[in-house]
């Protein structure tokens, strides 16, 4: 029975911060910024809904399964968001910015653009 | 040599996971494609301490919570800023100190950057890595250099 | 639950792929579609909690797999125009 609402309140959670990630997807003005919005639904969203069906499932090799998807999840995101944003830096997309505090700026990074 | 042995025994150990099944036929196959796979990464040499960092399993012990902690703090942030109805955003581009001796030790820093929502890392020079931050108060995390330091210590001297 | 859970991940999806459709630079497509298959890796592993069958969730870690192989690559085409081998000038090797 606590397992139960333990379970609820996870994916509640993990239901919740999928959609807000979704809805970030499309209210954030630029590729950069959607990148956070993005993150969300990878990290928190999928570990709430991972964590709710691992208390359903209980000790069994379901178990296990969800931990390595978690496990894999945890590695390539940040590599696909990182990966992403080193393209959309060389494809020139310049990024929406307050202000920009690196030395020299972006003026490097688009000299890499083949 | 001994992470060899160590990384064929973590195949193995991968298989026995995701097989579910124990009968001796299928053990002996687990064995033998392990051991295959084990000598393919030794004649690709990708076997070293980038390709398979065992060195780091203990002390990642406490550097994980941590940084799943740190990972629903951040998105909590984020989470309020896009559901408030006036985008509170501030983009903002800057560079920041990354004290990692080790490369291994630089792309676990530059992965916590970008798992932790608010802050993406773009790029990665020698000693500093290149960040996009959602809001002023995302970057000022990054610049007081708390999970530099997390990540220097979880790398420690190898 | 796993029904509420389907709905609210199948909504975001829903979502998500306007943004896919709209995006107006490759980038935000890429984006799109890389967080719709996280979706749909979670939708696979909650069907297999529905349906009771355990199988699933193999078909939901491979899923993940081709999803993270197909953006890395989807990408490199874009950066590099080809798969092959990295750009003469880019000392980086693989993107």
């Amino acid at each position: 029975m606590f397992i139960d609402i333990l379970s609820w309140i996870l994916i509640v959670i993990g239901g919740t911060f999928s959609i807000i990630s979704a809805v970030g997807i499309l209210r954030l003005p630029d590729v950069y910024t959607r990148m956070h919005a993005a993150g969300i639904g990878d990290t928190l969203a999928l570990g709430a809904l991972c964590g709710g069906m691992i208390l359903q499932a209980g000790w069994t090799i379901v178990t296990i399964k969800l931990l390595l998807i978690l496990l894999f999840m945890f590695f390539a995101s940040p590599t696909t968001t990182h990966a992403l944003a080193k393209a959309a830096i060389a494809g020139g997309l310049k990024p929406l910015i307050d202000e920009d505090r690196r030395e020299d700026g972006l003026a490097k990074s688009e000299g890499e653009n083949p | 040599m001994l992470r060899k042995l160590g990384l064929a025994l973590t195949l193995f150990a991968f298989w026995l996971l995701l097989s579910g099944i124990y009968e001796p036929l299928l053990l002996s196959l687990g064995v033998v494609s392990s051991l295959f796979v084990a000598g393919i990464a030794h004649r690709m040499d990708v076997v070293d301490h980038e390709g398979f960092p065992i060195h780091i399993g203990p002390k990642g012990i406490t550097y994980w919570p941590w940084l799943i902690w740190e990972i629903i703090k951040a998105n909590i942030d984020v989470a309020l800023i896009i559901i408030k109805p006036d985008l509170e955003i501030s983009p903002i581009m800057f560079r920041a100190e990354a004290s990692q001796k080790t490369e291994v030790g630089q792309v676990i820093y530059a992965n916590s950057i970008t798992l932790t929502p608010g802050t993406v890392t773009v790029g990665v020079n020698e000693g500093t890595v290149d960040v996009h931050a959602l809001t002023i108060g995302a970057a000022d995390e990054v610049i007081s250099g708390r999970m530099d330091r997390r990540a220097c210590q979880m790398e420690g001297d190898s | 639950m796993f029904i509420a859970a389907s709905a609210a991940i199948i909504v975001a999806m829903a979502l998500t792929l306007i943004r896919a459709i709209l995006g107006p630079t490759i980038y935000d497509r890429i984006l799109a579609v890389n967080l719709f298959g996280t979706k749909a890796l979670l939708l696979i592993a909650i069907m297999g909690f529905l349906t009771e069958r355990p199988e699933f969730l193999d078909i939901a870690l491979v899923y993940a797999l081709i999803n993270f192989i197909a953006t890395i690559a989807i990408m490199k085409f874009f950066r590099f125009s080809h798969l092959g081998h990295p750009h003469e000038e880019d000392n980086l090797g693989d993107l």
